[in-house]
Order: structure tokens, then sequence, then C-alpha cells
């Protein structure tokens, strides 16, 4: 099977937005459940499974707790953090873990309830724990106030206005009207951004992400599990990870970001370029990170992410589609699974099932997550059609062929 | 610990120790390295630039500029809904720390990138005192 001996088989993905009587726990299982189905493997089937705590209702031992809810006895347990990155982070050494032969397969999920579990105020104040608890915490901080640091700064370097910026979520809105399972898919202009509450200048409440209840699962699978799947196995090509600083006042320069470093080791390990990619997934949790990502990923020069949104470029149609699910900022934010939720969009991009909203001959896609406040940043490389077929075994005849 | 609709109250430990004590005299205190010359907030017992253990205070002029600052018009918690909008502001002292605090002592709407500030003092309870910085 040549390099690629894992790849991703499997993606599941609940209902997002306000989803009553959830728990994270039960978004937990049905991702795990979708996922596996996906692949065409049983739950009992699993041998390694990936979570990150819930926000919501945290567990001691999480990822043995979503093992117990589910009624499996993985072999290997592990519970991660690095914030929004985490699940890039977490797919990478699942990853390992498949193409080193210690597991068969990887599960690799992440669910929680925001909005139905925490709401709006206590979300809202439960971010401000991710200050300094000396340098930052005792200044009322939170994660808005503390990206709006950045995106001051972002402006003021490059001289763009906030009007430039908002050209992002307006974006990110476009493709969520495409995608049925989108929490926010009315038509949004630059100014309803701008005429949206202003949270933390720059930065107004239609630019910063939502509060959401949703879950998202992956399957990693060694070769025996991309025999059995009924889809295109989608590879890893690269994967780069960088972390700068942990606390936004221990950064050096707050643009660019460290994504220029993770995107040049993920670029490096997979042979490629920013021209070789179909399409982006930019981890909007504010509209400006999407055009501070372009740049720093290679797709525009430094100050010029903004123009590239704005001439449609990355909208629906455009020559480099972004975000196809929407953005963080449109299809869903429960915290950590929106990295998965990127990945499980590209992911049905690169199998070619994507309907109305499919990017044509897509082959490659790059996702990019960060954590913390411009501290973690992860870049991942995906494609269809190297080392293994282009359709799996069981898709002759397929669903939704690219064109 | 925090204290439910009260604001956050700091719990120093022996690694910012000097810092607080600093701030209780009116004072920004750094750690700078003997052997590098580098400054920073922490630790007190290795220098980040170099490893070295030489380490000595350093107190601050005071003095810096404004390398950026959001104006804060959501309260994060009750705590804060009094004093918005405030200003969040990372400050570049002249000695080449940089510290997160609030600025004062302005209209939220002056506060600009590079405006020149220096250090005033905060008390937020009988032992925690708060750097916070004035337009200079």
């Amino acid at each position: 099977m040549g390099e690629a001996s894992a790849a991703i088989v499997g993606v599941g993905e609940t209902a997002v937005g306000k989803l009553a009587g959830s728990t994270s726990l039960a978004l937990y299982a049905e991702a795990v459940v979708s996922a596996a189905t996906d692949a065409g493997l049983a739950v009992g089937e699993i041998e390694c499974l990936v979570t990150s705590n819930s926000r919501v209702a945290p567990y001691l031992y999480h990822a043995e707790t979503v093992a117990e809810y589910l009624g499996i006895e993985p072999t290997m347990c592990l519970t991660a953090g690095t914030g929004g990155a985490t699940s890039l982070s977490m797919l990478r050494h699942a990853l390992a873990l498949v193409r080193d032969g210690a597991c068969a397969n990887a599960v690799v999920a992440a669910a929680d309830n925001l909005a139905t579990g925490l709401g709006r105020d206590a979300t809202v104040e439960s971010m401000a724990a991710i200050g300094h608890p000396v340098f930052e915490a005792p200044y009322g901080v939170f994660i808005p106030a503390l990206y709006a640091l950045a995106a001051r700064r972002y402006l003021s370097v490059y001289g763009v206005g906030p009007e430039a910026v908002a050209a992002a979520p307006v974006a990110d809105r476009r493709h969520a009207a495409l995608h049925p399972g989108a929490q926010y898919r009315e038509p949004l202009t630059v100014d309803d951004v701008l005429a949206s509450k202003p949270v933390a200048d720059p930065l107004h409440l239609l630019e910063c992400a939502p509060i959401s209840d949703g879950g998202c699962a992956l399957v990693v699978g060694g070769p025996a599990a991309v025999e059995r799947c009924p889809h295109r196995p989608v590879e890893v090509l690269g994967y780069g990870e960088s972390h700068p600083h942990e606390h936004v006042s221990q950064a050096g320069e707050l643009v660019p970001t460290g994504a220029v470093e993770s995107g040049r080791l993920a670029y490096r390990q997979a042979g490629l370029r920013p021209g070789d990619v179909d399409v982006v997934y930019a981890y909007d949790a504010f509209g400006f990170l999407q055009c501070v990502q372009l740049e720093d990923l290679g797709f525009c020069g430094p100050g010029e992410g903004a123009d590239l949104v704005a001439s449609g470029a990355t909208s629906p149609g455009g020559r480099l589609p972004v975000n196809t699910h929407g953005g963080v900022l449109s299809h869903s934010h429960a915290g950590k699974p929106s990295a998965l939720f990127m990945v499980a969009e590209a992911v049905h991009q690169l199998r070619g099932g994507c309907g109305p909203r499919q990017v044509p001959g897509a082959t490659t896609a790059l996702v990019h997550a960060e954590g913390g406040i411009l501290a973690s940043h992860t870049t991942l490389l995906l494609g269809v059609g190297r080392s293994l077929p282009a359709s799996g075994p069981a898709s002759r005849g397929g669903t939704g062929v690219a064109a | 610990m925090s204290e439910p609709g009260g604001r956050y109250v700091p719990v120093p430990d022996a690694d910012s120790a000097a810092f607080w004590e600093g701030a209780r005299r009116g004072e920004v205190a750094l750690w700078r390295c003997g052997a590098c010359d580098h400054r920073q907030l922490f630790p007190p017992q290795r220098c980040r630039a170099c490893g070295s253990a030489a380490l000595e205070v350093l107190v601050s002029r005071g003095a810096g500029s404004v390398y950026s600052y959001t104006v804060v018009r959501r309260a994060p918690s009750p705590a804060w809904a009094d004093r918005v909008p405030y200003v969040v502001a990372l400050v570049e002292l002249d000695e080449g720390v940089r510290l997160l605090s609030n600025v004062v002592g302005c209209p939220v709407d002056e506060v600009s990138i590079g405006m020149p500030v220096r250090a005033d003092f905060e008390r937020l309870t009988e032992d925690v005192v708060l750097p916070v910085f004035r337009p200079a």
C-alpha cells in the first residue's frame, strides 16, 4: 500500500445548534456510532478512542467515560486538549498509533452542548478562564477580548478596515446556505456584521463564533479497515504543528501567526504548495482569523487576506473555496468539535459526495485549526487518489462523483 | 480563586511573589538575566532565553507604549458590568517586556496603538494591587 498505511475511513456528525435534551456524552455516542457505521465497523471493534473533555460536564477521565457510556472496551484511550486545535492534534496522534500497528483503527471524537448545557452567559464567563491567572485574568479578559488584541494589531499593521475583514463571515454564510447541516444559513452582509453588537473592539457579534451543541467523530483505519471502507479512503498527506506561546501576553508579534510554521511543516511533509490545494478550511472562530490564516498558509501575501475573501475567490464557485460547510462562524461552534467538523467536510468533499456544494475535481484539501489565543496551530493536508485507490472497494459505481 | 459575582482575585504563589510585592510598593517588578540581559515576567528561577539561573529583580521605570488594545463592550461576567466599556491593552514596557493590563484615565476611544503610557496602581483587595496604565 506504499506510504499510506492508514487513512480516514469514517465520518460521523450530529446535528448542530440548540439541541434540547442533549448531553455531551449522548452527542459523543451519536457521533462515534455514526462514524463507525460510516466506516463499516461495529462499535465494539473500536480499538482506540481519543476524546477531549466537555466544558459543560467534565469528567476526570474522559475517553474512558465515553467508552463506558458506549459499552465498549477499546484497547487504548486518550483524552487530549490543546484548545480549538485539539482535534487535529488528536487526529495526528491517532494516525501514528494506527500506522505503528498499535491498533487497527482509532476513533477521534469531540462533542459538547455549550448552547443548551451552559447557555450564552455561562459560556462567555467560562471563556475568561483562558487568561493567565496572574498576568491576564485580573483585567476583565475573555476569549473575544484577547483575540481582539490580535484583530486590532492586524488591522493596524496592514491598514485594513473592519469592513474588509467582515467579508469572511459573509463568505462563510454563502457556503452555509448550501450546507443542510449548518446552524446559520440566512444571508448575511458586511453591513449586517458591522451593525451587530460590539463585543470587544474591533470585533462585532456576527464575526465572533456562535455557541452551539454538536458532535463529530472520525475513524482512522489501518489496511484492513481501508479494505472494508465503503467510501474513498482519505489520506493524510502532511501535518504540521506549532506552539509559539500559550498566553497572548507572552506572544511575539501577533501577526503573522504560528500558522506560517505549522503550514510550512505540513506542506513540506506532503511535498505540496498552496497552489496544489483545491479547498481550504480555516478555523475562523473570529472572522479576521480566516484572512490571517489564508495569508499565513501562503494563499495570498501578507495583509491581502481580506481582499482575497472580498473578491469572491473563496466563495461558492470561486477558484479557492474556503469553509464549504460555513466555517466556525456559520456551521457551528461547540468548542473542540469545530476542527473535526472542518475535517469531516473536507472528507465529504474529497469523497465527491457534496452534491450542490461539491467543489468540482477536489483531490487535495487543507484544514487549519488553532487553539488558545493564537497559541497552538495545526495544519493538515488531506488527499485522495495517491497511494490508495481513488475508489474504495465498495464504492465502485459510487455516489456524487466529482467532475 | 474567584468570588461569585465579584472580580477574579489572583492568588500569589512563589513564582509571582516578587511581582505582587512590587505592585504593593507601586512598582512593576521584572526579572533580568545577568547572563544574557533577557527580561521576563516569569519564571523567577530560570532565564527563558538562555536557561541561566542568574536572574535578578529589575524594577521597571513604568513607562511604555500601547502595542495593541481593545475596548470591551460586552462584560464577560457580572463583576465587570459596571466598568463596561473598558480597555484591555498589551503594553510594551521600555525594558522590552510586554504586560497585559487595563488602560484607565482617558476616554476609551482615545486609546491608540503606539500611545505612550505610564504605570499606575489599583488596589483590588487588602493584599492585591494591580498595575494599570494611564496616558503618559
